[in-house]
């Protein structure tokens, strides 16, 4: 990763054009609106990975910033979608205060959760957060009478979007809310993470040791990052009930959590577009192989999964960004990513 | 002389049976270069464990600035100016020194819990960072990833890390160990030019560095200090000889 870099003059200059939108970022999000055009039939897949990338967003930001594992959040992407559902079925069915009411309800149990997380790391964390979703998901199996239970909520009825846009069979206006959604969370985690805060979460994940060395308020840190990470986490759960109407167990289940870290690994932690990239090429392999063969379709994600850690054992962007940073691909692709990729190839 | 910024009061530690502190006495004057010396095994990197709060005396205080810091976490005692650097690089491998120094300015300011401005933003915590750097001499690289940086290189950052949390006592625990010749000069360099008001407790085995660093040596055996004096009543002492040639007893 040789640093060919003459025109860093200083410091400012420096971190100043660490943090400057790329091409290939504006690229990448008038992509996202290609399904529109190109592919209106599958407007309802494309709401579900705008969904899934917005819940490994959140994962991204503890575990590929902080290093803080989590084996258990899908938890509060339970959380935000069984509130958004229950605040709907109670008669509210307004979507954007829904959105907020499950978001702040998501956050707080993060913020309550992240005072024991943040004494803990690594194995124990796994435990922890393992335990802490079976826990919620048993709670709602066994509040039948709240949740529905295994049979789902029902009585979900969202009222049109700003008054105007009903939820369609299509998933135009679902697709529409979702993606809007995730890019505004998307701003606020690009800042979150250019700031002195996000410098310090990286500080923790590289080595927590040396951070209680230099006088840092790790703690704090962390308490701060799980809450906007489970607020995060909570706004996708609760997309995803107000764009499908309806609520099933599965959004605390175990798998829903180990797939978002599988996503979050095959795109590449610690990057703001691992998430995004990993549930993508996740969630459209999925619905091809399930096209091709409905019963072994796991199969060839295995495979997936298994050459991804071999070949690009820092995902797929982590692999991208390599090549980006090599001499030839600094030839062909210097003109879409500039100095960040290869400031931050790993 | 002045009131020491730091000092020990009969500090005791044990493992076990095994002792590796016992009536630990020092008082440090401010701005003084102490080395710390001993025979491997004396006990020198668990007294500044103790001292940094890395692990609890089983008796004894621990004053800084004439206030007693022996409850306090280490957080806190960095925050009032108590600061160590390690044998064995801690660093931060995947961010380059720029970052990594910033990021300690940007905690000692209190400004590391702002998430709604960018680091850039805050343009004179930047130009501290590179300062340091600068003054250590490696202003060139402070681009490159840290684990890419040449090992002395490495040994220069774990001291501008230190020195970015404003200390008054800097604790070096071998600056030099592992670093070699023809880099260690510019190592010497960096701890020379120190600022005098910062007091200094290094730990190290090259006797060369030590007589040309400090000024005054503290000996530590077994746990126990033997004896403090300036490099040449440490060098005239029979007993120092002893430990370092015919010490046995002390393996």
């Amino acid at each position: 990763m040789a640093v060919t870099s003459p025109a860093v003059a200083g410091p400012h200059q420096y971190l100043e054009s660490q943090i400057r939108w790329r091409t290939i970022e504006v690229v990448f999000w008038l992509a996202t609106l290609l399904p529109f055009v190109l592919t209106p039939d599958y407007l309802v897949l494309a709401s579900q990975i705008a969904i899934t990338a917005l819940f490994a967003l959140s994962l991204d930001l503890i575990l590929g910033y902080a290093g803080i594992v989590s084996l258990g959040h899908a938890a509060f992407f339970g959380f935000g979608a069984y509130t958004a559902g229950l605040i709907s079925k109670w008669g509210w069915g307004e979507p954007l205060t829904g959105l907020l009411i499950s978001a702040v309800a998501a956050g707080l149990l993060g913020y309550l959760m992240s005072f024991i997380i943040s004494r803990f790391r690594h194995l124990a964390l796994i435990m922890i957060t393992l335990g802490f979703g079976l826990l919620l998901l048993e709670a709602a199996n066994s509040a039948s009478g709240l949740t529905g239970g295994a049979d789902g909520l029902q009585g979900v009825n969202m009222w049109p979007l700003l008054g105007t846009f009903k939820f369609d069979l299509y998933g135009y206006t679902a697709y529409c809310y979702s993606l809007i959604v995730l890019f505004l969370l998307f701003l606020v985690s690009r800042r979150v993470i250019n700031s002195p805060f996000g410098l310090s979460l990286r500080g923790i994940r590289e080595n927590a040791v040396r951070m209680r060395a230099i006088g840092a308020t790790s703690r704090a840190h962390i308490r701060k990052i799980y809450t906007i990470s489970a607020t995060i986490a909570g706004v996708a759960g609760a997309i995803l009930t107000q764009t499908t109407e309806t609520v099933s167990l599965g959004v605390l289940d175990f798998q829903r959590s180990a797939d978002i870290l599988v996503i979050l690994i095959l795109g590449g932690a610690g990057r703001l577009y691992g998430g995004l990239v990993g549930a993508i090429i996740y969630l459209i392999a999925r619905d091809q192989f399930s096209g091709i063969n409905p019963q072994y379709w796991y199969f060839p994600i295995g495979v997936l999964l298994i050459a991804v850690v071999l070949f690009l054992p820092n995902g797929i962007l982590g692999g991208l960004a390599q090549l980006a940073g090599s001499e030839r691909g600094q030839r062909w692709f210097g003109w879409l990513t500039s100095s960040t990729l290869r400031g931050r190839a790993s | 002389m002045n009131a020491p910024v730091l000092a020990t009061r009969g500090l005791d530690k044990s493992f076990g049976s095994l002792v590796v502190a016992r009536e630990i006495e020092i008082s440090l004057p401010q701005g003084v270069r102490y080395a710390l010396i001993g025979p491997n095994g004396a006990g020198k990197t668990t007294l500044i464990n103790l001292m940094t709060g890395m692990l609890r005396p089983d008796a004894g205080q621990i004053m800084l600035a004439g206030e007693d810091i022996t409850a306090l976490g280490p957080e806190e005692r960095v925050r009032r100016g108590l600061v160590r650097t390690f044998q064995i690089n801690s660093l931060f491998p995947h961010l380059n020194p720029l970052e990594a120094v910033t990021l300690v300015v940007c905690e000692r300011e209190r400004i590391a819990r702002t998430f709604w401005r960018t680091t850039a933003d805050y343009r004179e915590a930047v130009d501290e960072a590179y300062d340091i750097l600068k003054s250590l001499m490696l202003g060139a690289d402070c681009y490159r990833q840290t684990r890419e940086l040449a090992y002395g290189q490495q040994r220069l950052l774990e001291i501008a890390l230190a020195l970015a949390t404003k200390p008054k006592v800097l604790l070096l625990d071998e600056p030099a160990a592992g670093v070699p010749r023809e880099e260690s000069a510019e190592l010497f360099t960096a701890i020379n030019n120190l600022s005098a008001d910062i007091t200094v407790l290094f730990i190290e085995h090259d006797m060369e560095l030590v007589f040309r660093l400090a000024s005054r040596i503290i000996v530590m055996v077994s746990g126990s200090i033997l004896l403090e004096g300036t490099p040449e009543q440490i060098s005239a002492d029979p007993r120092v000889r002893e430990v370092y040639l015919g010490g046995a007893q002390h393996g």
